[in-house]
Formats: C-alpha cells, sequence, structure tokens
C-alpha cells in the first residue's frame, strides 16, 4: 500500500513526458523588461485564446518576483537575467501582473 | 518598514499554517518541539542555500528549473504527508488511548515525526527562500535599517502568532476526534500541494492546463489576500484553477483516502485475528488450571 503514495509521482512524471513534445517552441513570444521598478512595455497585447510565452528581463539591481493572481504564474527574476514563462490560452480581456518584490510595480496583458 | 513587516509576513505566514497542522498532527509525541524545532532550522539553513543557488536553479534545465524545483519540493511534501497520515490510520488509535491515560508523551509517534520533521524543513525552505531573495534585494536597493530592524520582526512575530492562534485553536477539539481531525486536514492541505505543484509545471509547459481558468472566484476571495492566501495553504484554493490542478487536487485526495481506509481496514482484521487466537488459548489455559 505504500507504493501507492508515489502514484501521484509516477502518473505526473509520465504524464510529463507525454506533455513536453507535444507543444514546444511554436508558442508565440513577448517581452517585457523589468528597468527602474516599472514594467517596459506597462501594457502587453496578446492574442486571446493561443499559448504563448512571456520573457522577463530584469534590469534592476534587485531581484523580482513576476507575478499574476489573474492568470495564476508568480516565478523570481534576478538581476540581469530573463526568465520564461507560459501562459494561456487565456480569453479576451485584461489580466494584470505585478512584481511581488515590489508591489507598486504593475503591468497588464491584454488579450484580444 | 510596512512594506517589508508585509512580505515577510505573508510568506512566514504560509509556512507557520503548514507548521501548525504538523504540530498538532503530532501532539503528544515524545520529543516533539525538538523535531519541528530542527525543521525550522534547517529550513532556514535551506532557505538561504537555495536562495544563494537561485541563479543556478533557475538557469538550469533549459529555464524551467525553478518550476522544476517548486513541483519536486511541493510533491515530496506530498509523499510524505501521505506516508504519515496512511501510518496514523494503523497507530491513531492507539495514540489517543496512551493519550488518555494521561501519559503527556507517546512513544508511538516517533518513527513516523521524522516525515514530518522533512515536511516543515521543506514549508520553511520554499517560503523562506523567498524572504531571503526579498530581502536581499531590499538591502542592495538601499533600504533603510529600520526598514529591516523594524519590519522583519514584525512580519515574522505577526506570521508566528497567527499560527498559534490556530494552534491553540485545534487544541480545542476533543481528544476522541483530535487525530483525525488533524489528519483530514493534512489531506486536504496536501491535495492542495499537489495542486500547487500541478501549476508550477504547467507554467513550465510540462504538462498541459486542461482548462486554464476552470472557474473565476475571485470576487468571492482573491488569492492576494491574507485570508485568501491562508486557505490556499490550507486548501489549495484558487480562485482560477486550471483543469490539471483540480485533476491533481482530487487524486491525491482519494489516493489518500484510500491509503488511509486501507490501513485502518487493516488494522481492524488484525485485532480480530488477534482477538480470535487468544480467545482460543483461553480455555485451554483455565482447562491446564
Amino acid at each position: 500500500m505504500r507504493g501507492l503514495q508515489w502514484l501521484p509521482v509516477l502518473v505526473f512524471a509520465s504524464a510529463a513526458a507525454l506533455a513536453v513534445p507535444a507543444h514546444a517552441g511554436n508558442a508565440p513570444e513577448f517581452h517585457l523588461v523589468l528597468q527602474n521598478h516599472k514594467f517596459e512595455p506597462a501594457t502587453l497585447k496578446v492574442p486571446a485564446n493561443t499559448q504563448f510565452k512571456v520573457l522577463v528581463t530584469n534590469r534592476n539591481a534587485t531581484p523580482s518576483e513576476f507575478e499574476s493572481a489573474d492568470f495564476n504564474r508568480e516565478k523570481i527574476v534576478l538581476p540581469n537575467s530573463t526568465i520564461t514563462v507560459f501562459v494561456g490560452p487565456l480569453d479576451k480581456g485584461t489580466y494584470k501582473f505585478f512584481d511581488d518584490f515590489n508591489q507598486a510595480t504593475t503591468g497588464t496583458l491584454v488579450a484580444e | 518598514m510596512l512594506g517589508i513587516a508585509l512580505l515577510v509576513f505573508r510568506e512566514v505566514l504560509e509556512a507557520a499554517l503548514i507548521v501548525t497542522v504538523v504540530a498538532a498532527a503530532t501532539r503528544g509525541v515524545s520529543r516533539r518541539s525538538l523535531f519541528v524545532g530542527g525543521g525550522i532550522a534547517l529550513g532556514v539553513i535551506g532557505a538561504i542555500v537555495v536562495a544563494v543557488c537561485m541563479g543556478f536553479i533557475e538557469g538550469s534545465l533549459g529555464g524551467i528549473g525553478q518550476e522544476v524545483f517548486q513541483a519536486v519540493v511541493l510533491l515530496t511534501a506530498v509523499v510524505m504527508i501521505g506516508w504519515h497520515v496512511t501510518w496514523m490510520s494503523s497507530h491513531g488509535k492507539e495514540m489517543v488511548q496512551q493519550m488518555q491515560r494521561v501519559t503527556d508523551s507517546v512513544k508511538a509517534g516517533s518513527s513516523s515525526i521524522a516525515i514530518l520533521l522533512a515536511v516543515v524543513a521543506l514549508a520553511v525552505l520554499r517560503e523562506g527562500s523567498e524572504v531571503v531573495l526579498f530581502l536581499f534585494g531590499m538591502a542592495a536597493g538601499g533600504a533603510g535599517k529600520l526598514g529591516f530592524i523594524g519590519g522583519v520582526p514584525l512580519g515574522l512575530a505577526g506570521g508566528v502568532v497567527v499560527g498559534f492562534a490556530l494552534y491553540f485553536g485545534l487544541l480545542r477539539i476533543p481528544i476522541r476526534y483530535f487525530f483525525s481531525a488533524t489528519n483530514w486536514m493534512l489531506v486536504v492541505l496536501a491535495s492542495g500541494l499537489a495542486a500547487s505543484a500541478a501549476g508550477f509545471l504547467i507554467q513550465a509547459n510540462l504538462l498541459p492546463a486542461w482548462g486554464n481558468q476552470l472557474w473565476d472566484t475571485s470576487w468571492l476571495l482573491t488569492n492576494q489576500s491574507i485570508v485568501g492566501q491562508a486557505v490556499h495553504v490550507l486548501t489549495g484554493y484558487e480562485a482560477r484553477p486550471a483543469g490539471m490542478q483540480l485533476v491533481f487536487w482530487l487524486m491525491t485526495f482519494v489516493l489518500l483516502v484510500a491509503g488511509m481506509r486501507f490501513m485502518s481496514l487493516r488494522m481492524a482484521s488484525q485485532k480480530q485475528r488477534a482477538k480470535s487466537t487468544s480467545r482460543s488459548v483461553v480455555p485451554g489455559a483455565s482447562h491446564a488450571a
């Protein structure tokens, strides 16, 4: 019975193995830059109903955390580095994102 | 100062809630505070190591190192909690009986408690590494000394107070139901951790989302609010969950409940067998006398 507890891990591993080649590389990329504690651009237009990648580059001297409760993502961005997160497919609409380490730094994603 | 206090509070709160449920679930076990304290200490050391190695983690596995790391930490905790709750289903009754016999320490729990030490350590490591990175950034960004001297203890104290409040609230549960209550809390908590792990794997594109937003209850409770965050830690609540997260939640829940049922049934049948053998021995013994 103890073996059963490994089942979620096994299921996850096999699901991951199946999912990886499914859609890698063909998602469109969108770039965000964090500079002087502002997102550049502050409004990012993305296609609705399509999976896409957001690349966030941090040009501040301090770490940030790219986060959105609206589209459910969070990832730490160290100084002078770039992270990638997969987002969507999203319904049409506006979605807020922010820097969790600096909550005044916000931006908006517009899916259309 | 308030910004620092708030972030520290939010991260400490998340870890403190997990530590509290674990501490309650191991109530009465001998040397428990040593284990919980040890778990917290290991977690703090781990958090610093993770924060220092974040550049390496971030850059590894083709840029999805952070997500894989988070998912592995979360799923490890899920497996450990799973081990504990199924184990408790066979030994929980003994623990209650021992505690009712006014002993203040229970030997039965010792083998499972090392597992829960690891759960405490992992919870502190996960939330703590964010605090360390945040504070590092604040220091490098030239935040004043006052911010640190005031903000860090304030946030820390706030999180710990909420943890203790939950703990003393849980202690009010009658001892007969106490361990089944904490066991159920652990099952729900583990299901939530599994759902969070799924979220990270979706973010890394290792898993399909199966619907990015199954429902939207952010009008009721957002994940950004303090209450939403606490409910998220304790139950895995997401205002906008992905389908895969729900699948992970349900799968973990069903597996753990099935594991618990199986173990308690097996325990019951073992007791029955023990009873019937002792019954057949007793007449023989009386006959001999």
